[in-house]
This record gives structure tokens, C-alpha cells and sequence, in this order.
């Protein structure tokens, strides 16, 4: 369970995060939604530490993040970046394989492909993929290979930034069943940040909507709509007039 | 009239603070980037990659810019030694002059040319599509990864290709000196052979070693510093090669002056 309790976070001037209350359960998938800009992206990087929040605590099964050591902590994540983050010097597989080929995971070059081009195969990409390189492959395929690095050490953790960005409405489908698929099945414990309402709808256990650097209202993806909270339903229904500025 | 004073050495002193946190801040980068070359893990393929790029892509440059130096030195010394009937030193002043200078000054240059900037772009471009990021979350150091193998891979491969370029350098002297100058060319060679000294080719090859480091240093530094977007990695690889060049000319006269300091 991942527990983070009046996180803060500051560039400068600009306050982004001003005390985020948030409990993510294991084995659950919850959505964080919010506009651009309202630090959905920096909270998440607050609690893998690629981000060092200012105040307020993060604790991983009660474990604060800022004290637990590096790699044993980091090897129960795996994360898929909004714009696939793959490494454009390596080939597909290789990405893949990444965490198997190096560090604690490391394991013969041989089995380390075999589990790759298994992901790959999860993921709906056939193994001729498997030699090219990043730039050779369409936006839906990097994100679909950036899914299977996320899964290939079959992390306990999965988080995922803005998954369906750049999409058309049918990969967006076909990524965001894939998200839902993957994390039912190995029994991770997930969060996401989006503002795709479809994504929200496919992949959301528990849905949080970040607003002002605050979590705004927290609840069930089930009783998102019924909310009568203002904030959540000029979100949902992509309204210009409500709560939240327009333009920002 | 104190108020603009006060004004007068603000402006000054903004800059040499701000040069002096820069300055401190590549001190910090370079202390830990030395700092993981002791400790494991070792990444030998990225090594092994670096080499090649640093070291084997840039010899064409190198031994090109080296082949016409050498000639247009043994061209000038002739020149400039006619004036005073010492025509005849050209074989030793071109050997002197590659192996203790234009050799390592100029190969260091050409390869901040060629290699700060594509490290500085490389890895800016990986800090802006979150490709260090995820190194971190695949439990991958980024100094150790990326840095790490670039300044091992630069400060062994640029005294090799000082080396080279000397030896390119003095052949492009001979080649002028035989067909130009009406030299012999065994003279020219025994001369040149003759006149070097160990120290001459050791201390070039030790500077080629220090340039190659800050090439890499500052390629890498800036990199892992760009700003956001096509601008800040433009921005990114412009510093990286001018800090590197500036760098390099100023350790170069330090070095001269730790040498050969009489």
C-alpha cells in the first residue's frame, strides 16, 4: 500500500503540490485525474523519488521512500512514460529486457530475450518487432513496448503516465484493455495519470482528481458520476463553465 | 551616486557569482562522476560502444586535420626560417610542434567538435523524452550508465588518437618538405627521429588524456543539464563544445607550463 500524506511540492514560486492526501491499496488500480499542469505527472515522480517533495511523508508499506534503498525499492516498480521513453539506441527487445540484462535481475542474454519476446507477444506485437529499433515503430507500438518493459520483471507496482496520450480512440482502446488485462492478472497494484475519461472508465478501480495541488475528491470510479461535487462533474463532462479555470 | 554604485557592482558581481556556482557545480558533477568509476557495476558494452564512437569515428577528423597541419607548419617554418638562413630545422620544428601542441590542442578541439556536442545532444535529447527517468525506475544509475563510460572511453581513446594525429602531422610535414622544399627524405626522417624526445610525444599524449576527460565532462554535464525542448538541447550542445574548446585551451597552457616551465 502506498500512503502519501500532505505531500508538497514547490518550483520556485509555483506551489504544485500543497499537501496531497492519497492511499493507493494494493492490488488496486486507481486513476489520478486533473487538468494539465496540476502536478499529476510530479506527484508521481515524488513517489518513485525522481522527484524529491518538498514536505509531507510517502511511505511504501509503511516504509518512508526517502529512507528505503534504491534498487530493492525500485525493483517492485515498473513504469510506463507518457511518451514511451524507450531507449532509441536499443532495439526493441533489448529494451524489454532491460532490468533482466542488468543488476540484481540479470540473467543469461538468451532467457533474458525468451522473457522479452514473451512480453512482446502479451502486448499484441509480434517477435519480428523484437530486432527493430524505437524510431522504426508507430506511436501505439513504442507505448505497447513501453508496456511490456514495464511488465517484464513482473513488478509487484505499475504506474502509468498518461497512457492513451496521442492515440487514436482505437489504440487508446486497445492500450487501455491491455492496462486492465495486464494488472488483473498479475495482481499489481496500480496508479495512473490521466485526463482521458475512457482511460479513467476502462482502467480506474478508485478514481482521486487532483485540483490546486490538492486531492479534490476521492471515491469508487463507480459513484464518479454521481458525485455531486462540482469540480469532478465540469471535469468529466469537459465543461468551459465551472469551478476550474478555463484557461490557466 | 551610491545607489549607482551599489548598482554598478551588482551587475558585476551577478556573473562572477553565477560563473563561480557553474564552476562549482561541474567541480560536484566530475567529483561524483569519478567517484562511481571506482565503485561497481561497470557497464563494459556501453564501454565498448563509447570507444568506438569517441575514439575509432573520430579518426578521420582527427588524422585529417592533423595531415594538413603538418604540412602548413613545415610550409611557415621554412618561410619564417629562410629569414635567418635556419631553413633546415623543419624536420625537428614540425616534429616538436605536432607532438608537443598542435597534435593534442588541435586533435582535443576537433574532437570537442565532433564528440561533446553528440554527447551533450544525446543525452539532453534522453533527459527530454524522460529516458533517464526511466533508467532510474529500471534501477540503473544514470552516472554510471551514461556518464561513466563516455569519460573512461574518451580519456583513453584521445591520447591514442593524439598519437596517431602526430604521426599523421609529421608525415604531412615530410610529404611537404620532400616535394615542396626539395628535402631528402631519409634526412628529413633521421632528423625528425633524432631530434623527439620520449617526453616530447608522453607529454602530448598526457594532455590528449586531460582533453579527452573534459570533452567528455562537459558533453555529459551539459546534457544531463538541458532544458526542456529542442532549444534547451540546442542550448544543451552549444555549451557543451564551447566550455569544452575554452577548456581545453586553458588546460593546455597549464600543462605547457607544468612541462616545460624552465
Amino acid at each position: 500500500m502506498i500512503t502519501l500524506s500532505g505531500v508538497t511540492k514547490s518550483f520556485g514560486s509555483n506551489h504544485v503540490l500543497r499537501g496531497v492526501d492519497l492511499v493507493i491499496p494494493s492490488g488496486k488500480s486507481v486513476v489520478v485525474i486533473g487538468g494539465s499542469g496540476t502536478g499529476k505527472s510530479v506527484l508521481l515522480k515524488c513517489i518513485l523519488g525522481l522527484v524529491r517533495h518538498d514536505g509531507g511523508t510517502i511511505t511504501l508499506d509503511g516504509q518512508d521512500v526517502t529512507q528505503a534503498e534504491r534498487d530493492p525499492f525500485l525493483a517492485r516498480f515498473g513504469m510506463l512514460f507518457q511518451g514511451g521513453a524507450l531507449f532509441d539506441s536499443l532495439r526493441v527487445w533489448e529494451n524489454v529486457a532491460f532490468r533482466l540484462m542488468r543488476g540484481a535481475l540479470k540473467r543469461p542474454k538468451s532467457e533474458a530475450r525468451e522473457i522479452a519476446l514473451e512480453k512482446l507477444r502479451r502486448v499484441g506485437l509480434s517477435p519480428q518487432v523484437a530486432d527493430l529499433f524505437p524510431a522504426e515503430l508507430s506511436g501505439g507500438m513504442q507505448k505497447r513496448v513501453g508496456l511490456a518493459r514495464a511488465i517484464a520483471a513482473e513488478p509487484e507496482i505499475i504506474f502509468f503516465d498518461e497512457p492513451t496520450t496521442g492515440l487514436d480512440p482505437i489504440m487508446a482502446g486497445v492500450i487501455n484493455a491491455l492496462i486492465r488485462e495486464i494488472v488483473v492478472e498479475m495482481g499489481a497494484t496500480a496508479m495512473t495519470i490521466t485526463h482521458d475519461m475512457s482511460s479513467v472508465r476502462a482502467i480506474a478501480d478508485q478514481v482521486a482528481m487532483l485540483h490546486a495541488g490538492r486531492i479534490q475528491w476521492t471515491g469508487p470510479v463507480a459513484e464518479m458520476d454521481a458525485t455531486p461535487d462540482p469540480y469532478v462533474q465540469q471535469f468529466i463532462h469537459g465543461r468551459a463553465q465551472g469551478p476550474i479555470e478555463s484557461v490557466r | 551616486m551610491a545607489e549607482a554604485l551599489t548598482g554598478f557592482l551588482a551587475a558585476l558581481g551577478r556573473p562572477v557569482l553565477s560563473a563561480l556556482a557553474a564552476v562549482g557545480r561541474v567541480a560536484i558533477y566530475a567529483a561524483a562522476a569519478l567517484g562511481h568509476l571506482l565503485r561497481p557495476p561497470f557497464y563494459w558494452r556501453e564501454f565498448g560502444q563509447q570507444v568506438m564512437q569517441i575514439g575509432w569515428f573520430s579518426l578521420p577528423v582527427v588524422g585529417l586535420t592533423a595531415i594538413f597541419t603538418g604540412g602548413a607548419l613545415a610550409l611557415q617554418i621554412y618561410a619564417g626560417g629562410s629569414r635567418f638562413n635556419a631553413e633546415a630545422v623543419v624536420p625537428q620544428i614540425v616534429a616538436i610542434g605536432m607532438a608537443r601542441e598542435l597534435g593534442p590542442v588541435l586533435g582535443g578541439l576537433m574532437v570537442a567538435a565532433r564528440v561533446a556536442s553528440s554527447i551533450a545532444a544525446e543525452i539532453g535529447t534522453m533527459k527530454v523524452t524522460e529516458q533517464i527517468d526511466a533508467l532510474v525506475t529500471l534501477s540503473t544509475n544514470p552516472m554510471k550508465y551514461l556518464t561513466v563510460p563516455r569519460l573512461l572511453a574518451a580519456t583513453l581513446t584521445v591520447p591514442v588518437l593524439v598519437g596517431v594525429g602526430d604521426a599523421i602531422g609529421i608525415m604531412g610535414g615530410w610529404l611537404v618538405g620532400i616535394t615542396r622544399l626539395d628535402f631528402n627524405s631519409a634526412a628529413y626522417l633521421k632528423n625528425t627521429v633524432e631530434f623527439l624526445e620520449a617526453w616530447d610525444i608522453g607529454s602530448g599524449l598526457v594532455k590528449g588524456a586531460v582533453f579527452g576527460f573534459l570533452v567528455a565532462l562537459m558533453g555529459c554535464y551539459h546534457g544531463m543539464n538541458s532544458a526542456r525542448g529542442a532549444q534547451g538541447v540546442g542550448a544543451a550542445t552549444k555549451a557543451a563544445v564551447v566550455s569544452a574548446s575554452v577548456l581545453i585551451l586553458a588546460a593546455n597552457y597549464l600543462l605547457t607550463e607544468v612541462f616545460f616551465n624552465a
